[in-house]
């Protein structure tokens, strides 16, 4: 038996393990006595507050993918409907840092002299929340859905900067030496020498910002409202429908996987070995 | 002076030392002229600056003075027409062992159609054995043979002055004899003209025409020019068998054990280093075995050198 067929095993326990106890903990209590009138308008003893167990959470589930994409108005689309507006915010904001954050990492990490000059730029705006910039976003932009992509940009440009400056700042020199050798040009350097060399980093850069952005648009989209997975989760809370919350929670842990495997894909093709 | 096809003239480096004391001198006055078609190599201990006057011949350092002119132009920056191998082989790992060849190629011949790079890059890599093996990367091949490709590399380019660093620096011993068979069997079907490094002295007897002998730094400089008076071509196996090889041999190991660090001895020579053929040095008697007649010296502060070791 492979290690990877014992560890599946492993890992099979331990979901049926933790599923049993869920599902054991939250078992609806006997009632002790007869139900008043009212309890059982008020739809009786299941009423009472309660975490859903497993088996409600997974036939909830299946009903929402089995028609994932409806739209029953503002307070009631599918969770596919607001997956995909998830998504376009965070590949909108992080194309966008890509664009922004790749070619300047490459200046700064090949000249010293705007290194030094930006660093303290970078030291300052880094440490700062993304959230924190959405009153200013939102004053300045004057719309609640840019607001969340700027927030998205903001936040995944600074691990893509400061990997892609850290990998062409470390190219090896010798291999600078063979492209001068070769009479290469400084662009001609940067493309065939300077960027497969420092792509295995840039590319570690790209998958820590996915991971950062998809974890912020939860929280942004909480505060902007209106659609996107993060809106959903908290509309639930507000209808205290804690089966999609929960869910919900686990949609958003499943698109984040699939987001870093397919940065961890590339970053495969990019890899090489010394 | 002489003006060789590549000639270094007045080469000094030095660094600038921290607080008011004098500035490091590296080596100066280092003057070397080496003919088109010539192999040379240069053997000097640690320190020497062997690496920076092969990175200011490639264009890649800058002398504190003089410089370095080649086939009538100055050298001042890395060109095409210089290439190097260096000892850690510099090759890009995420191409393949003809990729790396092409690279060089294509950047010397960017006219060429793909097609024409390709085929002149496999002639290259078959003058090394590697023909089967190109389709691999950097490292699924051994040392031996990613230096193999970083020769076939710098051959295929076709540049007037090839400079090595220590190009088996990093090989087993076997490896080495290998490479080194047909590093000479490419070179005389090229002709190229060769600057070496080597630390090894059975090497350069074996592959130059002139081996430069340095002393050891700081303030070091290029002391002897020694002939390699041994025909060619030259196999490992025959060089050992010829009377001329072991004299040679001598003249190298006792200058780098022994008169290396004598800075007395050579502090009179300025110009041109001294051209010395062991193989004409009168035999030493048998019965004196720890005799060793200095020809080349020419510090006249110490006569008594030659005259104590007859008295030993």
């Amino acid at each position: 038996m492979t290690l990877n067929i014992k560890a599946a095993i492993v890992s099979l326990l331990f979901f049926a393990l933790s599923l049993a106890v869920w599902e054991a903990l939250n078992q609806p209590p006997e009632a002790t006595e007869a139900l008043t009138e009212f309890e059982l308008l008020m739809g009786g003893a299941d009423q009472e507050a309660r975490v859903p167990p497993p088996s409600k959470v997974a036939v909830h589930a299946y009903n929402e993918l089995s028609n994932p994409f409806y739209d029953a108005g503002p307070n009631d689309k599918g969770i596919g409907i607001q997956l995909a507006y998830s998504l376009y915010r965070v590949l909108t904001g992080y194309f966008a840092a890509a664009l922004v954050a790749i070619p300047l990492g490459f200046v700064i990490g090949m000249s010293p002299l705007m290194y030094k000059a930006l660093n303290p730029f970078i030291q300052v705006l880094r440490p700062i929340s993304p959230l924190a910039w959405m009153p200013l976003a939102l004053f300045v932009i004057k719309d609640s859905e840019q607001s969340a992509i700027f927030v998205i940009f903001i936040c995944s440009i600074w691990p893509m900067l400061i990997n892609t400056a850290f990998g062409v700042a470390n190219v090896r020199g010798d291999w600078i030496r063979v492209a001068q050798t070769h009479e290469l040009s400084p662009i001609r350097t940067a493309f065939t020498v300077i960027l497969p060399a420092a792509a295995p980093t840039i590319l570690t850069g790209m998958r820590i910002s996915i991971g950062i952005a998809w974890l912020v648009i939860v929280a942004a989209e909480m505060l902007v409202g209106g659609t996107g997975i993060g809106y959903y989760v908290w509309n639930e809370w507000n209808n205290l429908d804690l089966n999609s919350v929960i869910f919900s929670i686990l949609m958003i842990g499943i698109v984040g996987m699939l987001l870093d495997m397919a940065l961890s894909g590339v970053s495969r093709l990019v890899q090489y070995e010394e | 002076m002489s003006h060789g096809f590549v000639s270094v003239e007045g080469l000094g480096k030095s660094f600038p030392s921290p607080g008011k004391e004098d500035d490091l001198i590296v080596f100066n006055d280092v003057n070397i002229s080496i003919d088109k078609g010539e192999f040379v190599c240069i053997i000097g201990h640690s320190g020497c600056g062997k690496s920076t006057i092969l990175n200011v011949l490639a264009g890649l350092d800058q002398p504190s003075e003089g410089g370095v002119i080649m086939d009538g132009k100055e050298v001042s920056g890395p060109s095409l027409d210089r290439g190097v191998v260096f000892q850690n082989y510099s090759l890009m790992p995420w191409l393949t062992a003809l990729q790396n060849v092409t690279f060089g190629v294509k950047a010397r011949y960017p006219k060429w159609s793909k097609a024409e790079v390709e085929a002149h890059s496999l002639k290259y890599l078959e003058m090394v054995g590697l023909k089967d093996t190109c389709k691999r990367k950097p490292s699924q091949l051994s040392g031996g043979m990613r230096q193999r490709v970083s020769i076939a590399r710098a051959f295929a380019t076709q540049p007037k002055l090839l400079l090595l660093d220590e190009p088996f620096g990093a090989l087993d011993a076997l490896t080495r004899g290998i490479i080194q068979d047909e590093l000479i069997k490419i070179w005389g079907e090229s002709q190229q003209t060769v600057f070496m490094i080597t630390h090894d002295v059975d090497e350069a007897i074996l592959l130059a025409d002139r081996v430069l002998l340095m002393t050891n730094g700081p303030e070091a400089k290029v002391a002897e020019s020694v002939t390699i008076n041994l025909p060619r071509p030259r196999t490992r196996a025959e060089i050992i068998e010829h009377p001329g090889y072991y004299k040679i041999r001598n003249h190298l190991v006792n200058f780098l054990v022994e008169r290396s660090n004598r800075k007395e001895e050579f502090s009179g020579l300025s110009g041109q280093p001294l051209v010395v053929d062991p193989t004409l040095e009168v035999d030493a008697q048998p019965e004196v075995n720890s005799i060793e007649i200095n020809t080349n010296t020419t510090n006249t502060n110490e006569p008594s050198l030659s005259l104590k070791s007859v008295n030993v």
